[in-house]
């Protein structure tokens, strides 16, 4: 039916599929840039440590390359609702071309989309070992380590409702209310829980890993710049979930030195009635706590 | 296909207006629910009272085993209010088997169990909807609470209470929110059937369906629940006897979508009428069809998951309990291996419902049907291989990593599928931008922004920052609602016309779909970038340096709330008021279903039609796609246009 209404009404069915690449070319090529030169520079989570520079890159690779995806859909759909319209002016109802399908395109699409895929993946697992882990929990058998993990600084991560807790195993298992750690050394966090799941997000360090009651969650981070950082708990956790938070601080290696020393020896009385440091702790389950 | 021995004409009912309320009906229900609570809570009380309180020394502010029993009470008495334990005692008793459960006319079938499925699809419009405004008017009272970033004006208790509200109600509401009114509506009629394999079964999960609704907001009369809709345990083995209601109320959901599923996988495969072959099928079905694989197979993870957590509850047990050698990832991987089917069962739905409004307006074939449908299975059967990707930072295994990253963009094949489909059924069309179709535009628009976040959400770099933040959550409200909702909205611009016999106002049609689309966009594209800066979900205090970002965002939800009142008034004005008689075929469909009167016959079809064509033969000089046999209805097919 078509083809000869065009025919009649005298005009000439322009070259969709060329006027649409072209546009769709266009569009990719302004908005790549953008993406990556204007926005980039402001995407989270900055570069106070290893990780959040691996998280950064790969959020603004990751917004690039969805930038020709973005376009090819807005693209179309702005082309469609312009060219592909019914004859508004005329109440009949005409009938488009009757396509069933194409099996060149549809090959074409799903080889591209298969392409992109194992891309992405490799790239993420990549990118997951060569970062060692990028901050994220990976259990108490970490596979991707730093280099020389055996010289890492050890903090154990205690969550509790609704507070966080630092142990130092290295400097007699004491337990400190706030988070210091020294800047440009590896530091191993293992992650646990007293009671219900929380998840420890130290958020411009680029850490994200749950405490869950009897695990040892363990995640690296390597501090490149000194500053303070803000904790929050990640995973719904009973009442106060929103109030569990803290700031914590990067300082450097001298400081953080006397600042643990000192809190060691001043903390030395309740260490020693603490229970001695272990990687979980089963404390008798509580009810009715919310 | 059809057993000969069903009569075509109804039973005419005797029962008078007051007659039906002495029958079985939803009045009977509630009172009989009411009284099972109490008999069942009492017993309970009776049976464990005394074991309870020397289990935990510690003092109990609760009876869980006297809660959960009176729960379960409850769905005894609904059930034997409703008549579902009528025709099991009758044919224990040596009665005749029937399809009939007596009254299938007049106003009261609308409140009691009906064998019709055109009854039962409207009882689930109507519940579902109900539920979806309450579950809204939730996140209303959520987005006020975040407009002050430290204050908080709700206790911390009810605030946690209403954002588990939110997502428990929409989660399950929006899982039956398709299935169930477009789904036990149109597939009978799609397929050239009369009825649903089960009609007692269907009917069985519109009402365990009301029910689930309710025991969930019965939560809040028991100290509500900490836990929001994913259930977390050990704090659910922690909390307040709220957790109780809604254990019992997913449960029931679960219960109700396997039986959905069921039932609409064998309506399908044994109903379809002659020439109704499998790849004549409505992409509409194949969608149901999926959805309801994924229903069958999921939910009893859920299930068990759900009992394991009232055992460590009621009788003690420790599933869940590491100190007494759970563990509190068992609930993890269980509810997860349920929770992203659930996902997809929120999603398949909207493709199927998208693509098949799609070449009516388009005035096109659907491109690429053959690969539509294998997208759509390839969604179902990926979706049981993704589900580590929630708990990337859980501490389980980490070698599992990479697996579960690579299958979950692997899923984007399927689904990119869908919008390929899409897109060749525009290109060239004749399309014409009606409501339905402004809603099948919208849902590409949004499904895309939820699909390409979700590829930051499964690289595991970009996980450890947007893991179970606020990004999360833009994200799944993005493929929910701007995709599943967009899509049902558009569902039911389209064919409520056909369901009920009126027209919906196409002016405040427009209104709601512009105000709707624009604020969700205004709503939730914000909140990726609150995410990213450090937002947890489900918090009612954060960073001050977020305040402003937040205050914008509530106010455009309390506009995009706004929008849906649009909706409820045109609803509610074109159905009730404003009553216009809707036209056969409207839309000048060539679908199975626009070709038979409205409103619908009782019976569907006076003889079981044969299908002769393809219901998407848009520009082909096909002739009528069906052949009603002898006692043809009023409309021929494909005429309906000129």
């Amino acid at each position: 039916m078509s083809p000869t209404a065009a025919k009649t009404s005298g005009t000439v069915e322009p070259r969709h599929g060329r006027n649409f690449a072209i546009l769709w070319a266009v569009a990719t090529a302004i908005m790549v840039p953008i993406i990556i030169w204007v926005v980039g520079p402001h995407i989270p989570p900055g570069s106070m440590s290893d990780n959040t520079r691996a998280q950064h890159d790969v959020d603004v690779a990751l917004t690039a390359l969805a930038m020709p995806v973005l376009m090819l859909v807005w693209v179309f759909l702005a082309y469609a609702i312009k060219n592909f319209r019914a004859d508004k002016t005329s109440e009949a109802i005409v009938d488009g071309p009757p396509i069933k399908g194409n099996a060149r395109i549809q090959a074409t699409w799903l080889i591209v989309s298969a392409v992109l895929v194992v891309g992405l993946a490799a790239y993420g697992t990549i990118d997951l070992f060569v970062e060692h882990g990028v901050g994220g929990g990976q259990g108490s058998n970490p596979l991707a380590k730093p280099a020389d993990a055996k010289g890492a600084l050890q903090i154990q991560v205690i969550g509790q409702q609704w507070m966080w807790t630092f142990r130092y195993p290295g400097y007699g298992g004491v337990e400190t209310q706030t988070l210091e750690l020294p800047m440009g050394r590896d530091v191993e966090f293992h992650v646990t829980s007293l009671d219900v799941v929380h998840s420890f997000w130290a958020i411009e360090l680029g850490v994200k890993a749950d405490a869950v009651p009897g695990a040892d969650n363990v995640a690296f981070v390597r501090a490149l710049r000194t500053g303070s950082f803000q904790v929050r708990c990640d995973e719904l956790c009973g009442l106060w979930h929103g109030q569990m938070s803290t700031t914590g601080r990067v300082v450097s290696s001298a400081q953080f030195q006397s600042w643990i020393g000192a809190t060691a020896k001043r903390y030395a009385g309740v260490t020693k009635v603490l229970p001695p440091y272990s990687l979980t702790y089963y404390p008798p389950p509580t009810r009715n706590a919310t | 296909m059809e057993s000969a021995t069903v009569s075509v004409q109804p039973r005419r009912s005797n029962a008078s207006a007051w007659g039906g309320l002495l029958k079985t009906n939803v009045i009977w229900a509630v009172v009989l629910a009411i009284v099972g609570y109490i008999v069942a809570h009492w017993l309970g009380g009776k049976i464990a009272g005394n074991i309870a309180a020397e289990q935990n020394p510690g003092g109990t502010d609760q009876a869980d085993i006297a809660i959960l029993l009176g729960l379960f009470g409850s769905i005894v008495g609904w059930m034997l209010g409703l008549g579902f334990f009528n025709y099991p005692l009758k044919r224990m008793l040596g009665r005749p088997p029937s399809l009939h459960e007596g009254g299938e006319s007049g106003a009261w079938r609308y409140f009691r169990l009906c064998t019709d499925h055109k009854v039962v699809a409207m009882q689930y419009l109507v519940a579902t909807l109900f539920f979806f405004f309450v579950a809204g008017l939730n996140a209303m009272f959520i987005r006020t609470e975040l407009t002050s970033h430290n204050a908080t004006l709700f206790p911390s208790g009810n605030y946690l209470t209403l954002v588990g509200l939110h997502g428990t109600m929409m989660l399950t509401m929006m899982s039956a929110g398709v299935i169930g009114p477009l789904g036990n509506w149109l597939v009978p009629i799609m397929i050239g059937a009369r009825r649903m394999a089960f009609p007692r079964i269907e009917s069985l999960t519109m009402w365990l369906t009301v029910l689930a609704g309710f025991v969930l907001l019965s939560a809040t009369l028991l100290g509500g629940f900490p836990t929001g809709w994913t259930g977390y345990a050990p704090l659910a083995d922690q909390a307040r006897a709220g957790i109780d209601s809604y254990l019992v109320s997913f449960l029931l959901i679960g219960i109700s979508l396997v039986l959905v599923g069921l039932n609409i996988i064998v309506t399908v495969v044994t109903l379809r009428a002659p020439g109704m072959s499998w790849n004549r099928l409505p992409i509409f079905v194949w969608g149901m069809v999926t959805t309801s694989i994924l229903a069958v197979l999921a939910a009893p993870v859920l299930a068990a998951a759900l009992f394991m957590v009232m055992c460590d509850r009621s009788i003690e047990s420790t599933f869940f309990v590491s100190s007494s050698g759970g563990s509190p990832l068992l609930w993890d991987e269980l509810f997860w291996f349920f929770g992203h089917p659930e996902v997809y069962i929120l999603a398949l739905p909207g493709f199927g419902i998208v693509l098949e409004i799609l070449p009516v307006f388009a005035r096109k074939p659907l491109w690429g049907y053959r690969l539509a449908v294998a997208g759509m299975f390839g969604v179902a059967l990926m979706s049981f291989m993704v589900w580590q990707h929630h708990l990337f930072m859980s501490g389980i295994n980490a070698n599992l990593r990479p697996f579960y990253m690579f299958t979950t963009e692997l899923i984007s094949i399927p689904t990119g599928v869908i919008f390929l489909n899409g897109f060749g059924t525009l290109w060239k069309a004749k399309i014409r931008f009606t409501v339905p179709m402004l809603f099948c535009t919208a849902f590409f628009f949004n499904f895309l922004i939820g699909g390409l976040s979700g590829v930051f959400l499964s690289d595991v770099t970009s996980d450890v920052v947007t893991h179970g933040s606020f990004f999360v959550m833009a994200h799944f409200h993005y493929t929910i609602m701007g995709g599943l909702v967009f899509a049902l909205m558009g569902g039911i611009y389209y064919w409520l016309p056909k369901m009920t016999g009126f027209n919906l106002n196409q002016t405040l049609g427009k209104i709601h779909f512009w105000t709707m689309f624009v604020f969700f966009n205004l709503t939730f594209f914000p909140l990726f970038a609150a995410g990213m800066l450090g937002m947890p979900r489900r918090v009612s205090t954060y960073n001050a340096d977020l305040h402003t970002l937040n205050v914008f965002v509530s106010i455009m939800a309390f506009c995009l709330g706004l929008s849906m009142i649009i909706f409820i008034v045109n609803l509610v004005w074109s159905m009730v008021f404003k009553r216009e008689r809707a036209a056969e075929n409207p839309w000048h469909s060539k679908s199975l279903e626009w070709q038979i009167p409205t409103p619908v016959p009782s019976y569907n079809f006076e003889e079981i039609p044969t299908i002769t064509g393809d219901p998407y033969g848009y520009g082909l000089p096909e002739g009528p796609v069906v052949d009603f046999g002898r006692r043809r209805p009023a409309v021929a097919a494909g005429k309906a246009g000129a």
